[in-house]
Parts: C-alpha cells; structure tokens; sequence
C-alpha cells in the first residue's frame, strides 16, 4: 500500500467518524430542546392556573429571549457549532439569525444598518413559509368547494 | 409519556435536517425554509395538530410550527370572512414568534456590541 491510498483510507474514516458525531450531536441537542420545553410545560400547566396556550406561548417566548441574549453576548455561535441542526431547526435558530444578523451591521446605523439587515437570513423563512401557506389555503379553498 | 415522545420528535427532525446539510449542497438557510413550508403542508393534511396533541411542545418548538401556524390561522380566516380575512388574519397566530425576535433582537442589540 502507497502512502496515497492509506492517506485516503484515513481521511474517509475520519469523514465518517465526523458525520456520526454531527448526527448524535444534532438528534441529542434538538431532542434535548423539545424535552426541557415539554418539561417545563408539564410544571406550569401542573403548578400554576396558567391556561395551555398561555404556557405554551410563555415557553416560546422564553427560548426566543434566551436565544437572543446568548446571540448577543457571542455565545451561541459556538453552541451552534457544537449541535450544528439541533439549534438550527428549533425557533432557536430563527432568535439567532435575527440577532447575529442586527447585532453585525450594527456599526452602519439604525437605518441602513439594523433596519435594513434585520431579516437578512430569516427573510426566506418568513417569505417562503407566507407564499406556501398562501397557496395551500388557496388550493384548500378550492378542494373543499 | 409525552416527554419521550418530544424528545423523540425533534430530535429526529433535528436529525433529518442535518442529514440534508451534510449530504446536499443546502446551507441552513434552505433548511429552515424547506421545514417551514413542510410544516404548511403538513397542517394542509391535517398532521401537525395531531403532532402536537401527541409531542406537546417538541412539535411547538420547531420552526414547522411556524409555517403550520400561518396555514392554520389563514384557513380559520377565510372561512370568517373570505379573501379579506385570509390576507388580515394570516399572521394572527404567528404574531408571537415575529415580534418577540425582533423585540428580544433589538433590546440586546442596543446592549451589546459585536464581538469583532
């Protein structure tokens, strides 16, 4: 064996090995979200008097808030490397792209700067998740009728 | 029981979305959007609700709920008041998620500075 061949060898194990960790990272984290959510959930609906939607509404906005406060303070970019998907798909990753995006053109301004970027990254989110559901309740409309 | 079925929930559509990022060329950014829209489609099929019957708050807190939420609020609007409500009453339901980011977004900005 050559020194190519083996270095190859090595280097697609090691891509391997990578992409496991990525895997349990991001299904451990994501999971690990929705079950503190949950947890937290069952202790408010439990504890308090609190009606369903409003706990549920409390706890969202409580991860948004920590979202963007760990944004801010330059911690949740070194999470997100860590559990890469497992902050990216929860509203989580929405909180931080707000944040990070604002918070990096801040030095140009209120308007050109914060206004304007803002809704940089989130922007497709938001636009693609209206024209979808636009056109589904369109199609809905016209299937029932 | 409904802890492990949030824990299950995400965490497998955490696990799917980072089989995309890692086998396509999509960026996150394409993830996020795509998952949007699937949670529409899947409130279109009537699922989402049943998700989060099930799942509690591990369904509620991905950003599916996003889209499902707009596709629900927009249909509960038409059926009041037609065209005009589907275009006043889409946002109604999702209006916690857009305004609690950019509220959240702009008081921490105005505390803290870039790190670089």
């Amino acid at each position: 064996m050559n020194k190519d061949t083996y270095k190859k060898i090595v280097k697609d194990y090691r891509k391997k090995d990578k992409y496991i960790r990525n895997y349990l990272s991001a299904f451990l984290s994501g999971g690990l979200i929705g079950f503190l959510a949950e947890c937290l959930y069952l202790i408010i609906i439990n504890l308090t008097n609190i009606s369903s939607n409003n706990a549920r509404s409390i706890i969202t906005l409580a991860i948004i808030c920590i979202a963007s406060f760990l944004t801010a303070i330059g911690l949740f970019d070194n999470l997100i490397r860590k559990c890469r998907s497992g902050l990216i798909v929860p509203t989580t990753g929405f909180a931080h792209s707000v944040t990070s995006s604002a918070i990096d053109f801040k030095r140009e301004g209120l308007i050109n700067g914060i206004g304007s970027n803002v809704f940089h990254l989130a922007g497709s989110v938001i636009l693609y998740s209206i024209i979808g559901s636009f056109l589904l309740v369109i199609l809905k409309v016209i299937i029932s009728a | 029981m409904s802890l492990i079925y949030a824990f299950l929930f995400s965490g497998v559509i955490c696990l799917i979305a980072e089989i995309i990022i890692n086998h396509t060329k999509l960026t996150p950014g394409h993830v996020t959007s795509l998952f949007s829209v699937i949670g529409s489609i899947m409130a279109f099929f009537g699922l989402y609700n049943n998700i989060i019957n099930k799942c509690g708050m591990g369904a509620i807190t991905l950003i599916s709920n996003f889209g499902s939420s707009l596709y629900i609020a927009g249909l509960k609007g038409f059926r009041n008041n037609g065209i005009i409500g589907l275009f006043s009453n889409m946002l109604s339901k999702s209006s916690l998620v857009l305004t609690s980011t950019v509220i959240f977004s702009f008081i921490f900005v105005c505390i803290y500075k870039s790190k670089d």
